[in-house]
């Protein structure tokens, strides 16, 4: 049976100008142990789904779904006390903002203790010597001493390894990391996905990555799915993917790298994500698509089978003729 | 810790100066002049104004008076009440403690009342509670504090005859000064129902001057737990599935409770210079009617011995409010 089951997911924000539609038709299959990407730009959803699932989400959000399960419980139908035995201990979720993710009134030990406390009703010396423990496995020097420092006492890139200790302090059995390295050094961005990698080795958790970074994606990822204005366009393994992508968007995010530019010039994606007003009618990508046509502008696309990577669209490209038949 | 501490201590120095200064000179800058006052309807012959003048050295220029006034100071002795003749020391320290325990009981209502108040109203924004509460606040803020007090002893002193209008104690109970404080006094003295009077004499003062801070500190605890409950911490709290409450009480308040510590200094700082509308109303023997009686006066050394002593007592409780801003937030104690 698989960890994560998520069907056809929707998030709608009601807000004063009628309702947005911020995630649509999101599907996701997770077995224990996956390390999968989710890809795309700012404001495609990405974050939301995942936060949906975390139960994280403002009262003004409306989640539908047509199945949402987690590692036998049913998130859809969940009571919050329930959700909140599963959600930071077999489910937990490290953020973007490590500077603001901790809280500035406590000790990151006192932060770290309180997961241990609540979920495994672990004594006093028992959570001590496991906090001590989780620091040295996340690469915190002098690990004794740093259980009583503040957060603001720390650098970027250690609150993120406190955040990563905390999220990991009860073995969950699914990461689900939203954009980890965004706000960090190059340097210290790839010493962290080497450490989020390394723990997905050792625990053999599901991993899932949030990322609109395509290089963090080579580097980390098995499975891949790229997600554009709330809709998951093409999912594929990670070099399938990048040698072969059958949806146009991942195409141009892909040529959109610099380590992959063969001009002078660095090719970009012309627009931005439709937002609430400027939604198109047809395929979401449409406006900004090179090889769009009319059919494209006025019908949204199929979604496609998995020899084409659930692609959706109208003109899938990297298609051989035994795929099409 | 303690090198906050000190460095907070140590901008004592030119407050200080500053209030002696302006409570120095302002004074002076009132037109009247002490001695006609003192002399009243009958006035006085020149030599006999001339006399007291150098008595009080006010033939001297302005800076020698200042100097001989914060020499004196500086060895504890504010001068006598032109009036009175009794030292402002003292005349101070026999009314203070009636203006203190009053604050002290209209501080701690409004701050139990008003902190989770306004919890609960941002926990609900929007719902019935919260809109509910923070009318009231609106009300309670605008309130004219003479009219409320008023009606509150026609309501419980004239009609229901729940509690007395005025004063500290009842007349039948007599007892010596021990603290000043009415409450701890009348416990001590050991008579029966002394403590009971003393309480119900304050109840009536202790709601009407905690009205307006009671309302203050729901709307600052309010808005401030709103701005911390989206803050990016709380949604780490919540990730890390802990119960509703914790996050409220351990995540939320604490950080929230910054800028409603420094709204509670400024008002017990206000309190402290004496509530002049509830001390005459309930005739509260404090310094606020005092000190307005001195300025009325020109009773100089009254007047400024009683600014400065109220600085100091508003100096220290800002102290406090730093000392305690350091003990919540740690990010503070290193500035």
């Amino acid at each position: 049976m698989s960890l994560l089951e998520v069907r056809n997911l929707s998030v709608d924000f009601a807000t004063t100008s009628g309702s947005f539609r911020a995630v649509d038709g999101f599907d996701l299959t997770l077995n224990p142990g996956d390390i999968t990407a989710i890809v795309g730009e700012s404001g495609s959803g990405k974050s939301v789904a995942f936060l949906a699932m975390m139960g994280l989400l403002p009262w003004t959000a409306t989640i539908t779904s047509d199945a949402m399960t987690f590692d036998g419980h049913d998130l859809r139908a969940i009571s919050p006390r329930e959700r909140r035995k599963i959600v930071g201990k077999d489910m937990s979720m490290i953020f973007q903002e490590p500077m603001t993710s901790l809280n500035p009134c406590y000790t990151v030990g006192f932060q770290i203790k309180e997961a241990l406390r609540i979920h495994l009703g672990m004594d006093r010396k028992a959570r001590h010597a496991r906090a001590v423990e989780l620091f040295e496995q996340v690469g915190i020097p002098a690990a004794e001493t740093r259980l009583s420092a503040f957060p603001h006492q720390m650098s970027g890139g250690m609150n993120q390894r406190v955040m990563i200790a905390m999220a990991i302090a009860c073995k969950p059995k699914m990461l689900i990391a939203d954009e980890p390295t965004t706000a960090l050094d190059v340097t210290i961005q790839a010493q962290i996905l080497e450490l989020l990698k390394s723990l997905q080795e050792e625990t053999g958790m599901a991993l899932v990555l949030i990322t609109h970074d395509m290089g963090v994606v080579a580097e980390t990822a098995q499975q891949v799915s790229v997600q554009y204005a709330g809709q998951k366009c093409e999912q594929q393994e990670v070099t399938a993917l990048f040698s072969r992508p059958h949806h146009p968007y991942t195409a141009a995010l892909l040529a959109a790298l610099p380590e992959r530019a063969t001009t002078k010039h660095l090719p970009t994606i012309p627009g931005v994500v439709p937002g609430q007003f400027d939604r198109p009618k047809g395929c979401l990508f449409s406006p900004r698509c090179s090889i769009a046509t009319d059919l494209c502008g006025t019908t949204p696309p199929p979604v496609g089978g998995p020899e084409i990577g659930f692609a959706r669209c109208h003109f899938p490209i990297n298609v051989t003729a035994e795929q099409s038949a | 810790m303690l090198n906050f501490f000190l460095s907070r201590l140590l901008t004592f120095i030119p407050t200080f100066i500053g209030v002696t200064l302006i409570a120095f000179s302002f004074i002076r800058v009132l037109p009247g002049d002490p001695i006609i006052v003192m002399a009243g309807e009958r006035g006085m012959s020149e030599e006999r104004y001339a006399e007291l003048q150098t008595q009080f050295g006010f033939d001297q220029p302005i800076f020698i008076q200042y100097w001989d006034y914060m020499t004196g100071v500086l060895q504890g002795d504010l001068g006598q009440s032109f009036v009175t003749k009794k030292p402002v020391f003292d005349e101070f320290f026999a009314l203070f403690p009636a203006t203190l325990e009053l604050s002290i009981c209209a501080i701690t209502l409004a701050i139990l009342l008003g902190i989770p108040a306004g919890v609960i109203a941002a926990i609900n924004r929007g719902k019935f509670f919260d809109r509910a509460l923070m009318s009231s606040a609106l009300v309670g803020y605008s309130m004219p504090i003479f009219w409320w007090a008023l009606l509150m002893i026609i309501v419980f002193s004239g009609i229901l005859g729940w509690t007395p209008v005025s004063g500290r104690i009842s007349l039948m109970y007599f007892f010596d000064d021990v603290t000043g404080f009415m409450l701890i006094d009348s416990l001590l003295s050991g008579q029966k129902g002394a403590f009971a009077s003393a309480v119900s004499h304050l109840i009536l003062p202790t709601i009407v001057l905690a009205t307006i801070p009671l309302a203050v500190i729901a709307r600052q605890t309010r808005s401030a737990m709103l701005e911390v409950l989206s803050e990016d911490y709380i949604r780490t709290a919540r990730a890390k599935g802990l119960p509703p409450a914790r996050i409220t009480y351990v995540h939320a308040l604490r950080n929230a409770l910054i800028p409603v510590i420094t709204v509670i200094g400024l008002l017990v700082g206000t309190l402290l210079a004496g509530a002049i509308l509830t001390e005459t109303i309930f005739s509260w023997p404090g310094i606020g009617k005092w000190m307005v009686d001195s300025i009325y006066r020109r009773d100089y050394p009254v007047v400024q011995g009683g600014l400065i002593l109220i600085a100091v007592m508003v100096m220290v409780v800002n102290l406090t409010v730093d000392v305690l801003y350091g003990l919540i937030n740690p990010k503070i104690r290193k500035a």
